[in-house]
C-alpha cells in the first residue's frame, strides 16, 4: 500500500513536470506578452529591452528550468498584468473558485444520484423518459448561453436574483467566503446552477447505467429470492456496488467542475480562478497562466491520486493490477 | 505480437457471445426500434438534420458561405418578411445581411462533420489506448494513463488553443484559414480522448479478470482477438454514453473555442459560431439570430444523443 | 460634429455648477486599471481610473480642450525650449503633504525613468528643474511646441511619501517582488482610495479637503469590473449598477427604450481604418505570385470605391459611428471637412479598375482582424470581405484576439490588416510618425504595410520641431494631401462611444474615453 502510494506521487510529480513543460512551449503560441504589456506609444526597442529583461529571449527549456526553479520554492514572480504576486492573486482567487466548485458538484452529486437511482429503478415509467430527455438539453447547450439565458430570465426579467459577481464576503483568515451572508448564497445561486448541469447530466446517466447493470446480476437476484426488502437490495447492495465508477468520474469531474469554471466565471463575473486566467489570457499574463495550469494540474493529480486509492480499497479485484501498474 | 492461429479464431467465435455487430444484424434491434417512440422521433429528426446539412447547397435559398452575394443591407431582417432591397427571409437576416435559414443548413454541415470527426478521432485514439493500456498493465499501463492524467489536467479548451498554436506556427499564415476545419477536429480530438481511455481501461481490467477471457487465454486465443473480439464489445455499452455526449461536447466545444476567437473563419460560419454572433443580440431585440441557430443545435445534440442512449439500450441484451 | 462637441462642453460647464449630496456611483467596466502606479503603464483604463485619486499638470475636457489642473499656467519660456509650469497653490496630497514642485519634478523624472512605460511622451524633455516652490521648468533637447498635449496622463506624486515607501523605481517586470506603489496610492485628486480587490472591486471615497470649489455630487465610487458585455447591460437593466463605460452598439436602442436607463453617446478619439503591404515583393496570401496588386494605385482605388461606409454605419455599427475618408478623427490638428469627404460606393468602377491593373478576375488575399479591441471590428472587418468579394477581390478573414494580432502588425506579418488608431496628442503628427513614416527607429511603429516616401519622411521629421503655427499647419495638410493621393490607408469611421446610466445621472462622453466621475451631474 504504501510502495504503492509513493509510486503513484512520484508518477504524479512527473506528470507535474510533463504539464509544465507543456504550458510553457504553449505560452509561446498564445500571443506576444510584450504587446500587450507595452501601450501604442511603444517602440521596437523597448519590445526587445522588455522582452530581455523577462529573459524571453532565452530558449524555452531554460525559461522553464528558472520558473521550476523558483516553482519549487513557491515563487511564481509578479503579474504581467497586474504587478502583484501571483501566488497572492491564486490565494485570493481560490476561495471563491473552490465554493463555486463544491457547490456546484454538490448539487450535480446529490440530484446526479437521485435521479440516477431513480430513474434505473423505475426503467419503464414515463417520467424517466422525461428525465432522460430533459437532462441532455444541459449537455446540448454552451455553458455560456445557458449562463446568459439564466441571467436575462432571474435577473433582468424576474429581478430576483444578482447577475454578477459574488455579493458581500466574510473574510475568514486568507480565506474569503460567500456562504455566510444572504447576497453571498444569492449570488452563488445562477452560476452554481449552471456550472452543475454538465456534470449532473454525467452522473444521473452513469448511476442509471451502473445501476441497471447491477440490478441484472444474480446476487441481486439471490438476494431477492432470498426475501430480502426491496430497499435493501437497492440500496445496501446494487447503489453500493454501482459506486466504484461513480466515485472514479465524480472525483475527476471535480477537477474538471475546476476547469470547466472558467467559461461560467467569465459569465457570471465569478472573482475566480477561472476568470483570472482568462483574463490573463488576453494579454499573455505568462506568470499566473503558468500557475494556474500548474494548480490545476495538481488539483487533478491529487484527486487522481485519491482515486486511485480509493478503488485499491473499494475493489480488492483491483489489486492486483495497482501492483502490476508500478512495475 | 502474435496473431491469432486460425484454428483457435473459429472455435472461439463458436464458444463465446457472438459479437456487436452480430447482435445488431438480428432483427429484435428493429423490433426494439419500432416499440420507442422516442428513438423514432430521434431518429427522425437526426436524419432531417443530417440529410438537411448534406444537402444544404441544394435546399439553402442563398449561399451564406459566398461573400460576394450578400447586401450589409438586408441585414437584420426579422422572419418571414423581405429586406429592403427584396430579399425574403423565412427565418430572418442576421448582422451581415445573411438568410438565417441558409446560414443554419450550412452551419450545421460545418458543425456535424466538425463534430463527428473529432468525436470519431477520439473515441479511436481513446478506446485504442485504453485497451492497451488496459490489457496490458504494467509499464503501458502506467505511461498511457499518465497521459491521459495530463490531458484531463488541462481544460480542453486549453488544449486546443495549444494545437492551434502549434498548427500556427507550422501552417504559414496564408494558409491557416484554408486549415482551421482540421486544425479544429485535431484540436477538439485530441482533448477528448482521455475519457475513452480511461472508461475503456476500466472495463478492460475488470473484464479480463472474467473466466471466459481466461479461458480463452488458455486455449492459446491471440492477444488481438481476446481484444477486440471479447474485451471490446464488452467495455462499448459505457464508451456509447461518452461518445453520444462527447458528439454534443465536441459541437459545443467548438462553439466555445468560436467564442474564444479560434474557431472556424467568421465568414464561414458553423452553429457556434452563429449563436455566438447571436448572442450578442439578446437584449437588442433581435431574437431570431440566436434563437433559430440555438434550437437547431439543442435539436441535434439531444437527437443525436437519444439516439445514441437508445442504440445503447438496444446494444445490450442485458438491459432488454 | 460641432453640435455633439458643443453639447459635451454644456454639460462639462453645468458639471461644476451643482451642490454636493451624499451619492453612491456604481461604475461597471470591462476590465480593471492594470496597476495603481501611475507611471508604471500607459493604458486608458489605468489612467482613466487613476485620474480620480491622482492629478495631471494640465487636463483635457470633454471636447478635446487643454485644461489647466495642478498647473494653472503654462507656456514657452524665453528660451523657445524650455516650458515653464505654474503650479496651483494650497493643494495637498491625501496623506496631509504639501504640493510643491520638488513633486513635480519628482514625478516627471520617474515618468522618464526606465522602467516607465511613459517615457516615450517625455523622449524629448532633456532635465526638469524646480525655479520655486510653484514653477517649474521643463527644459527639451530642442524646440517642441506640443509637449503639454503630452502631459495629460502624467500624474504627480508626492515625493516624500514614494522615497519613504520605496516606491521610487517604477515596478519592474519579471521581478518576484511588486512595488508599494502598485498598490498603495496618495494623490491630490478628488477622490481617495479605501479599498480594492483586482478585477473585482474598487471602493473610493471623496477627498473633503480636495482643492476644487465645488464638490462633486458623488461621494463615493464602487469601481465594478464585469467583462462579459452581456452580463454588463444586464447588470444595468436589473439595477446593480449605475454606470456602464462600455455599451454594446447594438444594446444602445434597447437600453434607451428601457424606464430607469440614460445612454449617452459621443465621438471617441479614434479612427478605424484598413492598411494594406506596399512594395513590389508578392503578397504571402495571394493567388497573385509575381507582384503585389496592392502596389498598384489602381486596386487601391477599387478597394476605396468598394466598401460602402454608409451601409457599415447604419448596419454594422447600428448609426453609431462617423464614416470618414481620412484616417484621422475630427478632434485632431490637422482634420479638414475637406479630407473628411469619402466617395460613393461604386462597384462597377472598382471592377473596370481592377480589369484595368490586370486583375479582371480579382485576386485572393488574407485579412488579419482583431475580435476583442475595437467596437464590433470583427463585423466590420466581415462586411468589408462581402464589399471586396462584390468587386471581384476574394478575401480570407483571419480573425484573433488583439493579443496575438498585434505582434502581426509589429512585425510587419500581414498582407491586409484592420486596425484602430487613437491620438492623445490631438495633433496629426502623431498619426504620421507612426502609420505613414518609413519604419526606422521611433517611426514607423505601425506601418507594417511598408509605404515608403523619403520627401515626406522629411517633412514629418520637421513637424516635431517647428515652433511656427501657420507653417507647420501648412507642411501637415502638404503630408495630409500626399498620404490621401497616395491612398496609403483606407479609413473606415470614427468610432463612437456609448455610455448607459441609471436615469437622473448624467455624464458626457469623453473623447478619449475618459470619463470623470466628478464631473458626473444628477438631474
Amino acid at each position: 500500500m504504501l510502495a504503492f502510494i509513493l509510486r503513484r506521487l512520484l508518477q504524479s510529480v512527473v506528470v507535474m513536470l510533463f504539464v509544465a513543460l507543456i504550458a510553457f512551449s504553449m505560452f509561446r503560441f498564445v500571443g506576444d506578452p510584450v504587446a500587450s504589456m507595452l501601450g501604442q506609444e511603444s517602440r521596437l526597442e523597448d519590445h526587445e529591452l522588455l522582452r530581455e529583461q523577462l529573459g524571453l529571449n532565452d530558449p524555452v527549456f531554460l525559461q522553464f528550468a528558472r520558473f521550476i526553479g523558483n516553482a519549487v520554492q513557491g515563487q511564481f514572480g509578479i503579474s504581467y498584468r497586474l504587478q502583484t504576486p501571483v501566488t497572492e492573486l491564486i490565494f485570493s482567487r481560490l476561495p471563491a473558485t473552490i465554493e463555486l466548485a463544491f457547490a456546484s458538484a454538490l448539487i450535480a452529486l446529490v440530484f446526479g444520484v437521485g435521479l440516477g437511482v431513480y430513474t434505473a429503478l423505475r426503467p419503464r415509467a414515463w417520467s424517466t423518459s422525461i428525465i432522460m430527455s430533459a437532462s441532455l438539453i444541459g449537455v446540448s447547450l454552451p455553458t455560456f448561453l445557458i449562463g446568459i439565458g439564466l441571467i436575462y430570465i432571474f435577473a433582468v426579467e424576474l429581478k430576483m436574483l444578482p447577475s454578477f459577481g459574488r455579493g458581500e464576503t466574510v473574510n475568514l483568515g486568507w480565506w474569503t467566503t460567500g456562504l455566510l451572508t444572504t447576497s453571498g448564497l444569492r449570488s452563488l445561486i445562477l452560476p452554481a446552477i449552471t456550472l452543475s448541469l454538465f456534470q449532473l447530466t454525467l452522473i444521473m446517466r452513469l448511476v442509471r447505467a451502473e445501476m441497471l447493470e447491477v440490478l441484472r446480476q444474480d446476487y441481486i437476484r439471490f438476494a431477492r429470492a432470498r426475501g430480502l426488502s426491496q430497499r435493501t437490495i437497492n440500496f445496501g447492495h446494487a447503489l453500493k456496488n454501482t459506486l466504484v465508477p461513480v466515485i472514479t468520474i465524480t472525483g475527476l469531474q471535480l477537477g474538471s467542475v475546476i476547469a470547466f469554471a472558467i467559461i461560467t466565471e467569465t459569465v457570471f463575473q465569478w472573482p475566480g480562478v477561472g476568470s483570472l486566467f482568462v483574463n490573463s489570457v488576453q494579454v499573455v499574463d505568462v506568470p499566473v497562466m503558468a500557475a494556474y495550469l500548474l494548480f490545476v494540474a495538481l488539483v487533478f493529480v491529487v484527486i487522481n491520486l485519491i482515486v486511485d486509492i480509493l478503488y485499491y480499497v473499494v475493489d480488492p479485484r483491483l489489486r492486483v493490477d495497482a501492483r502490476a501498474g508500478g512495475k | 505480437m502474435s496473431t491469432t492461429p486460425p484454428e483457435s479464431a473459429a472455435q472461439i467465435a463458436a464458444s463465446t457471445p457472438p459479437g456487436w455487430f452480430r447482435r445488431a444484424a438480428q432483427s429484435d434491434i428493429l423490433y426494439s426500434f419500432r416499440r420507442s417512440p422516442i428513438a423514432m422521433v430521434a431518429a427522425f429528426v437526426t436524419a432531417v438534420l443530417v440529410l438537411a446539412a448534406v444537402f444544404a447547397p441544394f435546399i439553402a435559398p442563398y449561399n451564406p458561405f459566398d461573400p460576394s452575394s450578400l447586401n450589409l443591407m438586408d441585414g437584420f431582417t426579422p422572419p418571414m418578411s423581405s429586406s429592403f432591397a427584396g430579399n425574403y427571409f423565412l427565418l430572418g437576416s442576421d448582422n451581415q445581411g445573411r438568410d438565417v435559414l441558409s446560414t443554419i443548413l450550412y452551419g450545421s454541415r460545418v458543425s456535424l462533420f466538425v463534430g463527428i470527426s473529432a468525436t470519431l478521432f477520439a473515441l479511436t485514439l481513446g478506446t485504442a489506448l485504453g485497451l492497451a493500456a488496459g490489457y496490458a498493465g504494467g509499464r503501458i499501463d502506467s505511461v498511457i494513463m499518465r497521459i491521459a492524467d495530463i490531458q484531463l489536467s488541462f481544460p480542453a479548451i486549453l488544449i486546443a488553443l495549444l494545437i492551434f498554436g502549434i498548427a500556427r506556427g507550422i501552417i504559414p499564415p496564408s494558409r491557416q484559414e484554408g486549415m482551421a476545419i482540421a486544425v479544429l477536429i485535431l484540436a477538439i480530438g485530441l482533448s477528448n480522448w482521455a475519457q475513452f481511455a480511461r472508461t475503456v481501461r476500466g472495463a478492460t481490467m475488470v473484464e479480463r479478470q472474467k473466466d471466459y477471457v481466461s479461458a480463452a487465454r488458455i486455449m492459446g486465443v491471440g492477444r488481438f482477438t481476446i481484444l477486440f473480439r471479447h474485451v471490446l464489445p464488452n467495455t462499448l455499452g459505457p464508451v456509447l454514453v461518452i461518445a453520444t455526449i462527447g458528439l454534443a461536447l465536441a459541437i459545443i466545444e467548438e462553439a466555445t473555442l468560436s467564442f474564444l476567437g479560434v474557431g472556424v473563419p467568421p465568414t464561414q460560419p458553423s452553429l457556434g459560431t452563429l449563436i455566438r454572433i447571436g448572442q450578442q443580440f439578446l437584449f437588442s431585440g433581435e431574437w431570431w439570430i440566436l434563437f433559430f441557430p440555438a434550437v437547431t443545435l439543442i435539436a441535434l445534440a439531444l437527437a443525436v444523443n437519444l439516439l445514441g442512449d437508445w442504440l445503447r439500450d438496444a446494444l445490450n441484451p442485458r438491459l432488454r | 460634429m460641432k453640435k455633439l462637441l458643443l453639447t459635451a462642453s454644456v454639460a462639462a460647464l453645468v458639471a461644476g455648477a451643482l451642490p454636493a449630496s451624499a451619492e453612491t456611483v456604481r461604475w461597471a467596466r470591462v476590465s480593471d486599471a492594470l496597476t495603481l502606479d501611475p507611471h508604471s503603464q500607459n493604458q486608458g483604463i489605468t489612467h482613466n481610473f487613476a485620474h480620480h485619486i491622482y492629478e495631471t499638470l494640465v487636463d483635457r475636457d470633454v471636447a478635446g480642450t487643454l485644461i489647466p489642473r495642478l498647473a494653472t499656467e503654462w507656456a514657452l519660456g524665453d528660451d523657445p525650449t524650455v516650458w515653464v509650469f505654474k503650479l496651483r497653490q494650497g493643494v495637498k496630497f491625501h496623506d496631509g503633504a504639501d504640493f510643491t514642485a520638488e513633486d513635480v519634478v519628482f514625478s516627471l523624472d520617474r515618468a522618464r525613468s526606465d522602467k516607465s512605460n511613459m517615457r516615450q511622451l517625455h523622449a524629448s524633455v532633456e532635465s526638469v528643474t524646480a525655479v520655486d516652490d510653484y514653477t517649474v521648468h521643463v527644459k527639451m533637447t530642442g524646440p517642441s511646441p506640443l509637449y503639454p498635449n503630452n502631459l495629460t496622463n502624467t500624474f504627480i506624486m508626492d515625493k516624500t511619501w514614494t522615497e519613504a515607501n520605496n516606491a521610487v523605481t517604477v515596478q519592474e517586470a519579471g521581478s518576484q517582488d511588486d512595488n508599494y506603489a502598485v498598490r498603495n496610492t496618495n494623490g491630490t485628486g478628488p477622490y481617495k482610495l479605501v479599498s480594492r480587490e483586482v478585477d473585482v472591486k474598487s471602493v473610493l471615497e471623496l477627498n473633503e479637503a480636495h482643492w476644487a470649489e465645488t464638490k462633486p455630487f458623488v461621494t463615493k465610487i464602487e469601481y465594478t469590473v464585469i467583462s462579459d458585455a452581456a452580463t454588463r447591460v444586464s447588470a444595468l437593466l436589473s439595477g446593480e449598477v449605475d454606470f456602464v463605460q462600455d455599451v454594446p452598439v447594438q444594446d444602445i436602442e434597447r437600453l434607451s427604450s428601457s424606464d430607469g436607463v440614460t445612454v449617452t453617446t459621443g465621438p471617441e478619439n479614434r479612427v478605424i481604418y484598413f492598411g494594406y503591404k506596399f512594395g513590389d515583393a508578392p503578397l504571402k496570401s495571394s493567388n497573385v505570385t509575381d507582384k503585389n496588386p496592392f502596389n498598384d494605385p489602381k486596386v487601391r482605388e477599387a478597394m476605396a470605391l468598394s466598401i460602402d461606409r454608409d451601409a457599415i454605419k447604419q448596419v454594422v455599427m447600428r448609426g453609431y459611428s462617423i464614416p470618414t475618408g481620412v484616417a484621422t478623427p475630427p478632434f485632431v490638428n490637422g482634420w479638414t471637412a475637406e479630407l473628411d469627404k469619402y466617395p460613393a460606393p461604386d462597384i462597377a468602377k472598382a471592377k473596370a479598375l481592377l480589369a484595368e491593373a490586370g486583375y479582371p478576375d480579382g485576386f485572393t488575399v488574407t485579412l488579419d482582424t482583431p475580435n476583442n479591441r475595437y467596437v464590433n471590428d470583427e463585423a466590420i472587418s466581415t462586411a468589408v470581405v462581402g464589399m471586396l468579394g462584390q468587386a471581384g477581390i476574394k478575401v480570407t478573414l483571419a480573425s484573433r484576439p488583439i493579443a496575438q494580432h498585434s505582434p502581426l502588425i509589429q512585425n510587419a506579418e500581414t498582407d491586409f490588416y484592420l486596425l484602430g488608431w487613437g491620438v492623445p496628442t490631438f495633433d496629426s503628427a502623431y498619426i504620421f510618425n507612426d502609420l505613414i513614416h518609413t519604419k526606422s527607429g521611433h517611426y514607423g511603429a505601425y506601418n507594417p504595410g511598408g509605404y515608403t516616401n523619403p520627401d515626406l519622411d522629411a517633412k514629418i521629421q520637421s513637424l516635431g520641431t517647428e515652433v511656427d503655427v501657420a507653417k507647420r499647419d501648412a507642411t501637415i495638410a502638404e503630408i495630409w494631401a500626399v498620404v490621401q493621393a497616395d491612398r496609403v490607408l483606407l479609413p473606415v469611421h470614427n468610432q463612437v462611444l456609448a455610455y448607459a446610466t441609471k436615469k437622473g445621472f448624467n455624464i458626457a462622453v469623453h473623447p478619449e474615453n475618459q470619463p470623470r466621475i466628478y464631473e458626473m451631474t444628477k438631474d
